[in-house]
């Protein structure tokens, strides 16, 4: 626009569009960098000397690379964050299971089979999803403390094998895209309700049940209120406690070691990214469904 | 009422196995075999919710008419819980302390993180190289651990040796102690939820991706401008989309817990107490389950409240192509 008058107007005009792409560029990668940095961050203090963590004024590049501070802190508590390792995929691991396979069961009827109050009971299916689960949380935990099971991994996994509302709704927007012809094929062979979701809809569905995988796993990774308010013994804590126990410190009054809780994040979080790099593209589709056509 | 009444009687049938033997011997209808199967494969569901939801629902109404010790002595004390729990006097309650610190949060973050994750959208909707690269990018906070970005963030926000007060010292300006004060504790905390905002631009830019370029080429006949094809297309195409990333966001903001508790405990003085923090403090550091059980249902009215209130607005600004949303 400011050279508008002295330039041939065609030229003005891509000058303009140059311009206008170089600023889009500017900001969105500008934009990259901000939300990047607290990657580098914590990554880089999980190398730096302990000297450099928290250090005046700042050190943004540490000296040198202390690649101890990995074994450091998997050891820096009583107990090892390979067992908080283990805790969260034993945990996580049958959540999925429960969650997968009964949301699976559920959400069938709702995309494939005629019965009465079909549509009421989907919208308090869906309504659920609005419930905050702190509304049930205190007569839970008494339910829980009077079976015996507060401090084992029962309160955190047996609710998950009998569904979850946001996966049933997800399987079902997915199983109701399978073409029914499948179905009538299989019913024509003489299989009933039953043999056509295990024969057909389940093997057709393995890309939508392996994202349900996916969240129903992240979803018990990163869970921190259920195994706090559960769990009490250090060597049932899966990560998302064992981080917090090395922010409070075994002893009181021990300062935190940042480069041994930010190495020990890492190691948290590595499994998430790897997870959702390599299902991107049906994390992201699996995200924008519930959105979009919600 | 009615329908009600014949979910139950399904349900009674699909589980008592003999009368079902008995009736597919007589030559069950194929309707009714699958009705039959459909309530077999539903009945965890329902078993779930009873067990769950509706049951631990009635039973934490009934606990807030109650005072409790230590889980075994339930004793009625009327409304009493409910008259503390209004109160405005700070030392027999934080109710309204916490309700503030969360609607701050909550109507802070919420639109602030819908703003930028709609601008990033609309500029990475662009015909641009390397947008999938730039989506990855920008989600890419989502997917750690609440636990891990917390954490991270004590650190961004130290005093002197924050990242924060670092990058503002290079301008010469003096930053705040944000989480030490009572001031700044609770902009930092939606500050931070700012670095989520790649979860609203992720469902955003599907939703924009969908709107069909005839209606744009129609615009453009027309003669409308660039603006005009934003605020006359873009915005009411896309207004479900952000409706239902606002609904979601409120909802899921209420919630907010883990950043309040392992970043501040609440302080100071309160100013980042949050709701369900209060809740959990009463409940399970001070195990007065009868008052945390009022605070809880004051919580869903609260929340329900807004979603009903949000979902009334909605037919003012939502633009729906064809009725209502639908299933």
């Amino acid at each position: 626009m400011a050279a508008k008058g002295w330039l041939p107007e065609h030229t003005a005009r891509r000058l303009t569009r140059v311009a206008q792409r170089a600023l889009l560029y500017f900001i969105l990668l500008a934009g990259g960098v901000v939300i990047l940095f607290p990657f580098y961050w914590m990554v880089s203090t999980s190398v730096k000397p302990p000297n450099e963590v928290a250090a005046v004024p700042i050190k943004w590049i540490p000296s040198r690379i202390v690649w101890e501070n990995y074994p450091q802190a998997i050891y820096a508590m009583p107990v090892s964050v390979l067992v908080f390792l283990k805790n969260s995929l034993v945990l996580s691991s049958l959540v999925t299971y429960g969650t997968v396979s009964v949301s699976a069961i559920v959400a069938y009827p709702f995309a494939r089979l005629r019965f009465r109050g079909r549509r009421t009971l989907f919208l308090i299916i869906l309504g659920t999803m609005m419930i905050p689960s702190q509304v049930t949380m205190i007569p839970l935990f008494i339910l829980f403390s009077r079976l015996q099971w507060v401090n084992t991994f029962l309160p955190l996994v047996v609710p998950a094998f009998f569904g979850e509302a946001y996966f049933i709704f997800l399987l079902r927007q997915f199983f109701a895209t399978i073409p029914r012809e499948m179905d009538d094929a299989a019913k024509i062979d003489g299989c009933g309700p039953f043999g056509v979701f295990f024969r057909i809809i389940l093997p057709m569905s393995t890309p939508a049940l392996g994202i349900t995988a996916v969240f129903s796993f992240s979803g018990m990774w990163n869970n921190f209120m259920g195994p706090l308010i559960y769990l009490n013994d250090m060597d049932k804590f899966p990560l998302a406690l064992g981080l917090r126990a090395f922010q409070s410190g075994p002893g009181t009054g021990r300062s935190i070691r940042w480069e041994h809780l930010m190495a020990a994040s890492v190691l948290m979080t590595i499994p998430m990214l790897v997870l959702f790099f390599f299902t991107q593209r049906s994390y992201i589709q699996g995200i924008v469904i519930t959105g979009v056509k919600g | 009422m009615g329908r009600n009444k014949r979910r139950h009687s399904a349900v009674a049938g699909a589980t008592r196995p003999d009368a079902a033997a008995a009736s597919r011997s007589r030559g069950l209808s194929l309707g009714r075999r699958e009705e039959l199967a459909a309530w077999v494969f539903i009945l965890p569901w329902i078993v779930g919710f009873l067990a769950f939801t509706a049951g631990p629902m009635l039973v934490s109404l009934y606990l807030s008419f109650t005072e409790t010790n230590m889980l075994n002595i339930f004793k009625h004390v009327g409304l009493r819980n409910y008259v503390d729990l209004f109160s405005f006097d700070k030392v027999r309650s934080l109710f309204w302390i916490s309700l503030y610190n969360t609607c701050y949060y909550v109507f802070l973050s919420v639109p602030l993180e819908l703003a930028v994750g709609f601008m990033i959208a609309v500029l990475l909707n662009q015909n641009i190289k390397g947008r999938g690269l730039l989506r990855t990018v920008y989600y890419l906070p989502s997917v750690i651990p609440g636990i891990a970005v917390s954490l991270l963030w004590i650190m961004l926000f130290r005093g002197q040796s924050g990242v924060f007060n670092s990058v503002l010292a290079l301008f010469g300006i003096q930053g705040p102690a944000w989480l030490y004060s009572e001031v700044w504790s609770k902009p930092a905390l939606v500050i931070m939820s700012l670095w989520g905002a790649g979860g609203p631009m992720l469902i955003l830019l599907a939703g924009l991706q969908s709107i069909p370029t005839e209606l744009y080429d129609a615009a453009k006949v027309d003669g409308a401008g660039v603006w005009s094809r934003f605020w006359h297309v873009t915005i009411p195409m896309v207004s479900p989309t952000l409706f239902f990333v606002l609904v979601t966001g409120i909802i899921g903001s209420f919630q907010v817990f883990v950043t309040s508790y392992v970043m501040t405990s609440g302080g100071p003085n309160n100013s980042t107490l949050v709701y369900v923090l209060y809740l959990f403090n009463l409940a399970f550091k001070q195990f007065r389950m009868g008052y945390a059980s009022a605070l809880a249902w004051a919580y869903f009215v609260v929340i329900m409240c807004f979603t009903v209130l949000l979902l009334r607005s909605s037919a003012a600004w939502v633009y729906y192509e064809t009725g209502i949303g639908g299933e």
